[in-house]
């Protein structure tokens, strides 16, 4: 398969040790780890947000020296934040995705995200939910080579976390592009391709999702182990 | 915003030609018995009042709209930071303490007062500060910048600093020459330009520094470059006109409904809402009986003070909901 990110040595002082990172194209990652693991900060990182050091290839192209337009063609990134506070409507926010206008693509992304009731309504009047929908729809417009999603799954309802995943599935076939995610919420991860392990700003393990989850550098990373009923506290943790 | 825009272009160039024109009576009277006279009047009294209205107000707006989007708060605006306060300060203390006369130079003063503001309050309340945070620390400085003023006033070689400068604090266009405003209006006018430039990245913005970052525009520097801009304008302005409330509020706010709330795309129309209110205020003043000169600053705070309330209420009604 086509490679979608090619990431060198990527640092971010403090906060990142030099990460190497490489996903293909219909690839979807599940970026776990504990608090303060570094998930956002690589996420971060690989948009060229903020980083220290190491060199970021998007299907080739070094997108932090590319134009808006061809940036948004090439990467998206999702906040965990869904603060908005213009009154700006759910539609335009959709819009500000795409490099042109493209009223066809909003259309289909308002269909796809069931978002017909809020389109025409300011976002900073959505739920936190409601918002979270209509961002990632923000994010997916461009029909981008690599999605970059800070937490897409929280606040979401179960149908709206399998809905979601399902969106992202097709998207990334359709389009073949890459979907880098963050997950909190390690019951989620079998959903994904491949899950990468995060612990102190580094990566400690990268593999099979559900062969992490049974793994001893994950127990040891968020000092929880498995239980009959799902996960528990570690003895001595 | 299309749409309308014509029409608030219409209705500001009907009351330019009101501003150059009224009071009618006396220039009708002046141009039977001198003619001469009555355009001598247009030219260098109610031609350079017009345009600085025109500009200060259209200034107001789109300083005011650039400083709400970057500080991501409807109630950021020259006055409301204290940017308008400290380039009053700085032109105070560059005319009356260190013996600067050339118009330039003051606005430059001006200038250095109002990115001192601007850089105090960035030093207090953060940039994306909560809208208390905000409003106290701009209240602070603009506090401490008016009681600056009036202590370099009261301290001022000259003892008729504080009688010669009441007008001129209070915001007014009485009396102003060409060369004046030129001095205001043309570096005011060049940082508006490039403030205009930047409205796709403000309203990139509105989705946070970080989605702005990822699409490849540098949040930091254009908040760095919304400020130094907004120092220019206003501290421009401020050193001829004195400083003028409530405008750089009111008017991004009226833009932005014409813009179905994007802060970015409000930057113009907020710069024709912003001179068409200022221009509109300045056409009240002159309602005032013969021999009585209101300052227009009075007027957009009688005016704007009920209209901040409404935003604060309509603010605290949106978070309640």
């Amino acid at each position: 398969m086509t490679s979608v990110l090619e990431a060198r040595a990527v640092t971010l002082e403090g906060r990142l040790s030099p990460t190497e990172l490489h996903c293909r194209a219909g690839e979807m990652v599940a970026v776990i780890g504990p608090n303060g693991a570094g998930k956002t900060s690589l996420l971060r990182a690989i948009a060229s947000i903020e980083i220290s050091a190491g060199q970021v290839r998007i299907c080739g192209e070094d997108a932090a020296q590319s134009a808006p337009a061809r940036r948004m063609r090439l990467l998206s990134f999702l906040p965990a934040t869904r603060s908005l506070i213009w009154p700006i409507t759910a539609r335009d926010v959709i819009a500000l995705g795409l490099p042109a206008p493209d009223a066809g693509r909003i259309d289909e992304l308002v269909e796809v995200l069931e978002l017909q009731q809020l389109a025409e309504r300011p976002v900073n009047h959505l739920s936190t939910g409601e918002r979270s929908r209509v961002l990632l729809a923000r994010a997916l417009a461009a029909r981008p080579k690599l999605l970059l999603l800070d937490e897409p799954l929280s606040n979401l309802d179960p149908y709206w976390v399998l809905k979601t995943l399902e969106i992202l599935r097709t998207e990334t076939k359709t389009n073949g592009s890459a979907v880098l995610t963050s997950v909190h919420d390690l019951n989620q991860v079998t959903a994904f391709d491949r899950a990468i392990l995060l612990n102190h700003g580094r990566v400690v393990a990268d593999g099979e999702p559900s062969k992490m989850l049974a793994s001893t550098a994950l127990a040891e990373a968020f000092r929880i182990e498995k239980a009959s009923s799902g996960w528990r506290i570690r003895e001595g943790a | 915003m299309i749409r309308a825009l014509p029409l608030l272009l219409f209705v500001l160039a009907l009351l330019a030609a009101l501003s150059l024109l009224a009071p009618l009576g006396s220039l009708t009277e002046l141009r039977r018995t001198d003619p001469n006279l009555a355009w001598q009047l247009i030219e260098e009294l109610r031609l350079p009042r017009t345009l600085l209205a025109l500009g200060y107000g259209a200034v107001l707006g789109l300083t005011g709209a650039a400083l709400q989007a970057t500080f991501a708060n409807p109630l950021a605006s020259p006055d409301i930071t204290g940017t308008s306060s400290g380039a009053a300060f700085g032109a105070v203390a560059g005319a009356y303490w260190l013996g600067i006369t050339g118009p330039l130079a003051l606005a430059a003063c001006g200038a250095m007062g109002a990115a001192l503001a601007l850089c105090g309050l960035l030093l207090v309340a953060g940039r994306r500060s909560e809208t208390a945070t905000l409003l106290l620390a701009g209240v602070a400085i603009a506090l401490a910048a008016g009681a600056g003023t009036s202590l370099l006033l009261a301290l001022a070689p000259s003892p008729f600093a504080f009688y010669d400068s009441f007008e001129w604090l209070m915001g007014s266009f009485v009396d102003r020459s060409m060369p004046q405003a030129v001095t205001a209006l043309v570096p005011a006018a060049i940082a508006c330009v490039v403030l205009a430039s930047r409205g796709r990245a403000l309203d990139m913005m509105a989705l946070g520094d970080d989605v702005a970052a990822s699409v490849g525009y540098r949040p930091r520097r254009l908040a760095v470059e919304v400020v130094a801009l907004n120092a220019i304008a206003v501290g421009a302005c401020v050193s001829v006109c004195g400083a003028i409330a409530f405008v750089g509020l009111i008017a991004p706010y009226a833009a932005r409904s014409l813009t179905r709330g994007h802060p970015g795309r409000a930057l113009v129309p907020a710069a024709v809402i912003g001179a068409l209110l200022l221009l509109l205020a300045d056409l009240l003043v002159r309602l005032a009986p013969a021999g009585r000169t209101i300052p227009v600053g009075v007027i957009t705070t009688a005016i704007g003070t009920p209209l901040f309330i409404w935003i604060v209420v309509r603010m605290r009604r949106t978070v309640a909901a």
